[in-house]
């Protein structure tokens, strides 16, 4: 789960990671009592999406009266925000944070995430701030400093030391920056994050450090013991279709193809699309349907599927392990009483049960239901549906 | 022979007697498997399946001489589980559980090898040797003994390899489903070398994924150190950047973890690549007659 980057300097708010002071708005009025609550000449009217890139996609503005903050907020509340990380639909602005403007000296990057070849969080820093991360990673990985940290023993003065002199910090910036690396650490373990990203970090000129930008996103998995952060999550930042299907134990990611599929287990569910693919077809989707799949699930698996109007044949590719096929079978059956599937569904089931599903499907005798050998053969006849053969 | 597990092994299950434990420990009893107890804390002393029920892991293990876990405990619980069975002995455990906290298994693994205790998972359908032991949730009926190793993050996408591999009429030595979890146990570069010196394993069949660079590391030592011919499928060719797949570490970042990348490094060490599922058993079946 991402958060706002409002959200996330509340967060760091509590653990003393200095950031500017600020407040959200959702309104342009908001935003010009947002800018006189804070005082002072110069105000950063920033778009709040979860995507970074927000700069260069004209989402980041600074005002130098009320009279600009009132127009750039207006400016960018509403407007729909393209950037490298939102794809080319964009997003749509629906709140602005206003915050106070800082003293920059310098710019640089400090990052926390897992190392998943390490197993251990790496905290990331680089004084190429303000660029994209990723570019400067894959131009000139030396530019960045990398220092793993091994959780049994926790942030030490050391570690801090090795991101420092590899930042190649004056000596009186050393000991602040190391107690803003500490105090981001506490932030990342503390809260189950996944990872962090201040860009930039700002280095101001009285050599203290501030965070002028804040990207956090969290383990889902360990939502369930952070109810302050499960509380921030913007629903209206999710795909509406994702989401609902999250609601029934479904895990389903909309794709542009016109093949809808319905499989057991995420890595069956994304070799289902590549079978697809390699067979001439296009998946319209990735669908889990999980562990614990029931009638319930799989009628809303189709429902879910059907959402997406480019869907022109469905594949159901079932391996029965935990989910045994028979319930699948009983599933579809029930589906197609609930839900109106216009359009051919070929079903492959196999493992657990396989047998007793075939009799099932069989003996119900449903038209619009094609049942396939194995995988690749479904494959073929869910496509050639889909070009309507 | 097989890897890690045969048909003396003996196994406690924790979480025995919830809901989930007790099917499949039921299941995993029918197909063989020497469970021997189980854990359940407030429940020792009962019986459960025929086996006796501890309070603890060390009570089970000095009771019953278990060497391995199975672990079927609720997502929160996992990383004290596995704590727990490290602490008290246990030479292997099998993580089931899907959807504990990344933190929680990132310390409990590391716990786990500084004890030198071996673990599998979390989020796998767990290790099976065709035939002698099942510690999991696959279909057992589908293991037909063999020659063939099997390596994979998907459990469904293990099933589906066992079976072409069985249709092609050969069989399988032991396969392991290693999870899809930014942090796992056994993975390739542990379980290659383990196939590598199985006498009854003449090729390898390894089930990659998107996310994380373990493919890439596997290609790197298949390359150096692996003679027997591999047989390989990355899963999410066509999986959208940025979007996490069902797994919790299936997200291509960046331009980091993508399939194409990993099949090229693997091709690159001489692995032989499928670029669809469904062409595992057929590709097994023309190295092996080669």
């Amino acid at each position: 789960m991402n958060i706002h980057e409002y959200q996330a300097k509340e967060i760091f708010k509590r653990y003393n990671v200095p950031t500017p002071n600020g407040y959200v708005a959702f309104s342009v009025e908001e935003a010009v009592e947002n800018a006189k609550k804070l005082g002072g000449s110069i105000w950063v009217v920033k778009a709040q999406i979860h995507a970074g890139g927000r700069g260069l996609g004209g989402g980041v503005k600074l005002a130098r009266s009320l009279e600009e903050v009132k127009t750039l907020a207006n400016e960018i509340l509403g407007m729909t925000l393209v950037t490298h990380q939102t794809g080319p639909a964009g997003k749509l602005v629906q709140k602005v944070y206003i915050e106070e403007g800082a003293d920059i000296a310098d710019e640089l990057y400090l990052g926390v995430v897992l190392d998943r070849a390490r197993e251990m969080p790496v905290i990331m820093a680089s004084r190429e701030g303000g660029m994209e991360i990723e570019k400067v990673a894959a131009e000139s990985p030396e530019k960045i400093i990398k220092v793993a940290v091994d959780p049994f023993i926790g942030f030490q003065a050391f570690h801090g030391r090795e991101l420092a002199y590899g930042l190649g910090l004056d000596k009186d910036e050393i000991s602040n920056f190391i107690k803003f690396a500490a105090a981001l650490y506490k932030v990342y373990m503390e809260n189950d994050a996944e990872m962090i990203e201040i860009n930039p970090l700002v280095k101001t000129k009285s050599g203290s450090f501030i965070a002028l930008d804040g990207k956090m996103g969290f383990d889902d998995n360990s939502l369930f013991r952070h109810p302050d952060v499960e509380a921030m999550r913007d629903e209206s930042e999710e795909n509406p279709i994702e989401r609902e299907a999250s609601g029934y134990g479904l895990s389903y990611v909309k794709l542009d193809g016109n093949v809808g599929c319905m499989v057991n287990g995420a890595g069956l569910a994304m070799g289902t699309m590549d079978t697809i693919n390699y067979v001439g077809g296009t998946p319209a989707n990735f669908l889990d349907v999980g562990g614990g799949a029931n009638a319930q699930t799989v009628a809303k698996g189709f429902e879910i599927i059907l959402k997406d109007p480019n869907v022109k044949s469905i594949f159901v590719n079932i391996f029965g392990g935990i989910v045994r096929c028979d319930r699948i079978a009983n599933g579809i059956l029930e589906a197609t009483k609930l839900v109106d599937v216009h359009v051919p569904v070929i079903v492959r089931l196999d493992g657990t049960n396989a047998k007793e599903a075939a009799e099932i499907l069989k003996n119900a005798n449903i038209k619009n239901i094609i049942t396939a050998s194995d995988l690749n053969d479904g494959a073929i006849k869910a496509v050639a549906a889909a070009k309507g053969n | 022979m097989s890897i890690l597990i045969d048909k003396n092994t003996k196994v406690i299950v924790q979480g025995f007697t919830g809901k989930e434990g007790s099917f499949h420990a039921e299941q995993c009893l029918a197909y063989g498997t020497k469970i021997v107890g189980g854990v359940t804390p407030g429940k020792g002393g009962t019986t459960h399946l025929g086996q006796p029920v501890f309070n603890t892991v060390r009570e089970a293990v000095l009771a019953t001489g278990a060497t391995v876990s199975m672990v079927f405990v609720p997502p929160a619980f996992v990383g004290d589980a596995v704590l727990e069975a490290a602490d008290a002995g246990i030479e292997l455990s099998v993580i089931i559980t899907e959807g504990s906290p990344v933190r929680d298994m990132q310390r409990a693994k590391a716990y786990a090898v500084k004890k030198g205790m071996k673990t599998i998972g979390p989020n796998c359908p767990g290790i099976i040797t065709a035939e002698e032991c099942k510690i999991g949730i696959m279909p057992g009926s589908i293991f037909k003994k063999g020659n063939i190793g099997l390596i994979s993050k998907s459990g469904t996408l293990t099933y589906e390899g066992a079976n072409q591999v069985c249709n092609e009429g050969f069989g399988i030595t032991t396969a392991v489903g290693i999870g899809g979890d930014p942090i796992i146990g056994l993975s390739y570069l542990q379980l290659l070398p383990l196939f590598e010196a199985d006498p009854e394993t003449e090729a390898i069949v390894m089930i990659g994924e998107i996310g994380g660079d373990l493919e890439i590391q596997a290609a790197k030592f298949i390359k150096e150190h692996i003679k027997k011919p591999v047989v390989a499928f990355i899963a999410g060719q066509t999986a959208p950047k940025g979007k996490r797949m069902g797994h919790a570490g299936a997200i291509v970042s960046g331009s980091a973890g993508t399939a194409a990348e990993k099949m090229d490094a693997l091709s690159k060490a001489g692995v032989h690549v499928v670029k669809s599922p469904a062409e595992i058993g057929k590709k097994i079946a023309e190295v092996l007659k080669k």
